[in-house]
């Protein structure tokens, strides 16, 4: 190899080099793309309209109907992925003198935050529970193997262990879900089969007074996106810094 | 010398016992036979596949559905509906007579049904 031979080789790769590196900023760029269009799921609770049916369990009902949730009779089995529970225990931090008096008999609709950073997720030792890529906290029944780490890690109490086969504690199976097994850890999903059909979560759909609003945050012009920039809202235990994605309206 | 000698064939007899128990009854080329769904003619993929490799496909169809959100499946034989009960139990309806024939003949205890749901024993319930 001559001289010029090196020079008209070396030339090339250098271009070639230079080539790969532009395509790979390009194709990164089409991948921010695609993140921006990745959805947010959230849900906005009202306090006022929540409260307006005495022992309302529609939300309840369905969701547990639906995701075949089992209904133990011992409270130390209890499995629920949505409940509703008293001020003072869903906002311990947000109480004084006053609101123990006044807030006595109000009770709270708490399910899963799907939280921005889950700490249940980074405790998991199998990857059974991870966020998917629209920000719902999800679980691998097939992967979990009970150890319950991610039930002392969620601040919010949102996750229940099957102590128990639950078969045999379901009124009546929906055919369409699966039930879970015993020795495994069950949550709230936001729904998630039924969003990715284009339905709301059950809770949304069966409240008869509208209190539940879901959508995406992402998107500034959903429901939600402008329920929350016109109206005060808090959220559970914040100070944490989990980033809850439920929010609750006064 | 003689001890051994009776002592091997005892160990042989006992040993080739089922064998011989299946030939007297006439069993020797049991195979089991599975009923499959007479309206249907293919499964969501080519027969020699499902029959060696149904259990990968479950697999890759368990992953995709839970852990990447895929919904669908597209095959050769068309697009079909990621679901064990929905689309597997849709055709094969009667488990007993699909599933758990060649299963129990193997020896195999899949765990999909202590949470999948089985048509006709929802309908029981």
């Amino acid at each position: 190899m001559n001289r010029r031979d090196f020079l008209k080789i070396t030339g090339i790769l250098a271009i070639g080099a230079a080539s790969h590196q532009t395509a790979m900023i390009l194709l990164s760029s089409e991948v921010k793309g695609d993140q921006a269009k990745k959805k947010r799921w959230a849900m906005a609770i009202s306090f006022s309209a929540c409260v307006k049916r005495e022992g309302c369990r529609d939300c309840i009902d369905n969701c547990h109907l639906i995701h075949n949730v089992p209904e133990f009779t011992d409270n130390k089995d209890k499995i629920q992925w949505i409940w509703s529970s008293h001020y003072e225990s869903v906002f311990g931090e947000q109480t004084n003198m006053f609101t123990k008096g006044m807030l006595k008999n109000l009770s709270i609709l708490c399910l899963c935050n799907h939280c921005e950073n889950p700490p249940c997720v980074k405790v998991c030792p199998t990857k059974a529970t991870w966020k998917n890529k629209d920000g719902i906290i999800m679980i691998d029944y097939h992967r979990c193997i009970g150890c319950r780490y991610c039930m002392a890690a969620c601040p919010y109490d949102a996750r229940s262990f099957n102590w128990k086969d639950p078969k045999p504690f379901i009124k009546e199976i929906n055919r369409d879900f699966p039930t879970r097994a015993k020795g495994v850890v069950e949550k709230c999903n936001f729904c998630e089969e039924r969003i990715t059909q284009g339905l709301l979560p059950a809770c949304v759909e069966a409240c008869p007074e509208k209190a539940l609003t879901f959508g995406d945050l992402n998107d500034p012009e959903s429901d939600i996106s402008r329920l929350l920039k016109t109206r005060f809202s808090i959220q559970r235990k914040p100070h944490l810094g989990t980033d809850p994605k439920v929010f609750y309206l006064f | 010398m003689k001890k051994i000698i009776l002592g091997l064939i005892l160990f042989l007899l006992v040993a080739f016992l089922p064998l011989g128990y299946n030939i007297y009854t006439g069993k020797k080329a049991y195979i089991p036979v599975i009923k499959a769904p007479e309206d249907k003619k293919e499964c969501v993929e080519n027969v020699f596949i499902m029959r060696k490799r149904h259990n990968i496909v479950l697999e890759k169809w368990r992953d995709a559905s839970v852990r990447h959100g895929i919904k669908k499946y597209v095959s050769l034989n068309g697009t079909y509906k990621i679901s064990l009960t929905g689309t597997c139990l849709g055709c094969h309806s009667d488990k007993t007579q699909f599933c758990d024939r060649c299963h129990d003949y193997a020896g195999v205890k899949p765990r999909c049904w202590d949470c999948h749901n089985i048509p006709d024993k929802v309908a029981e319930k």
